[in-house]
Parts: C-alpha cells; sequence; structure tokens
C-alpha cells in the first residue's frame, strides 16, 4: 500500500515538472523575438527590447502592409 | 523557372506562407505575390531595411559575415528573410510557423530561380549576303 502511494507521488511529481517544461517552453516561443542567422554558421538572438525592438517594428509594418 | 512560377510552387508546397516578394538588394522586385505592384515594392523596401539592422546586430568582435536568413516572430505571425545570392526572398506566415521548413521552402524556391532559368529567346538568324557568285580562292598570283 505504502510502496503504491510512492509510486503515485513520483508520477504526479514527474507529471508536474514535465508540464512546467512544456509550459515554460510554449511561453518562450510565444514571446517576440529576432534570429538571425549567418554564412558562417553563427546565430544571433534579440530579445531583450533594446536590440529588438527597432526590428520588431519593422517586421510589424511588414505584416501590416501584407495584410 | 521565373519568379512567379516559383512563387506559385511556394504557395502549393508550403501552407504557412502567406504573402512573399522576391527581390534584389536596392529594392529590384523580380516577382511577388501581391497583386498591388506598389505594395510589393514597400514590402521589399522595408524587408531590404530590415536585414540592414539585423547584419549591424553582429558584434564587431565577430568578423565580417554575410547575411544568410532572418526570422522574426510576432504575435501576429513571422517574417522571414532568406538570402541566395544576390537575390532575396521575403515572406510572411501565420504565427507559431514550422521555422525550419519555412526556411527550408523559401530557399527552395530561390534556388528554383537559378537552376531552371528561362530559356533566352535565341536571336534571328543573321540573313546571308546574297551570293555574287565569285568563289574565293586561296590560290595565289
Amino acid at each position: 500500500m505504502r510502496s503504491r502511494n510512492v509510486l503515485t507521488g513520483v508520477f504526479l511529481g514527474a507529471g508536474s515538472v514535465a508540464g512546467t517544461l512544456l509550459f515554460r517552453r510554449r511561453l518562450a516561443r510565444r514571446r517576440e523575438r529576432v534570429d538571425v542567422y549567418f554564412g558562417d554558421g553563427s546565430m544571433v538572438s534579440l530579445a531583450r527590447p533594446a536590440d529588438a525592438d527597432p526590428l520588431l517594428r519593422r517586421a510589424r509594418r511588414i505584416l501590416e502592409l501584407a495584410g | 523557372m521565373d519568379a512567379a512560377a516559383a512563387l506559385a510552387r511556394l504557395r502549393e508546397i508550403s501552407s504557412q506562407v502567406r504573402s512573399a516578394v522576391i527581390f534584389e538588394r536596392g529594392g529590384k522586385v523580380i516577382g511577388s505575390t501581391f497583386a498591388d505592384e506598389q505594395r510589393a515594392k514597400d514590402v521589399a523596401g522595408e524587408a531590404e531595411a530590415l536585414l540592414t539592422e539585423a547584419e549591424g546586430q553582429r558584434g564587431a568582435a565577430d568578423g565580417p559575415a554575410e547575411f544568410a536568413q532572418l526570422e522574426v516572430a510576432l504575435h501576429g505571425g513571422s517574417v522571414f528573410v532568406v538570402r541566395d545570392g544576390d537575390r532575396l526572398i521575403a515572406a510572411t506566415t501565420q504565427p507559431e510557423p514550422t521555422v525550419g521548413l519555412v526556411f527550408y521552402d523559401l530557399k527552395s524556391s530561390l534556388r528554383d530561380l537559378d537552376t531552371a532559368p528561362t530559356p533566352k529567346k535565341r536571336a534571328a538568324p543573321a540573313r546571308r549576303k546574297p551570293s555574287t557568285g565569285a568563289k574565293k580562292t586561296d590560290a595565289k598570283p
């Protein structure tokens, strides 16, 4: 009986950790960001407002124009 | 394949792409999915400005490198710009697209333009001069 309770607890704990990870991952994907890839294989990801804002503004304008 | 055919194929293979413009640096539009030519020009101009600003984001210490592609993810959708040689394609998609797939489809569209260029019209054959009847001879006097 006791081992069954422990097993249930372990499953609940693992499930909540997995759920939190998935939620955080989804939240991160929803954040507005800019990813720039260069020919040498390097990549710059801009998420800080100070860096990303000018590019986000331009992209918003493109979406507006595209309708 | 010409730009119109490449864009038609792009829309056929990628349901995520809403609109696209193929252009060259300097703003010369080669083709677009827009009916309005001015709108295509405006989008190309904004996309070029976007990639110029993006290129500036690479740190000076990293050294110079050519821009390859970018994605701007917004709540209302994503904007992609992909380069292949001198040509660029800017595209808009729905929110949260399959990024790798969109990049692949856009790059393929640009490559389609190069791999199968439209055959050039043959120049009209030069008119033959009317024969004078005299034959050239190598015989020396």
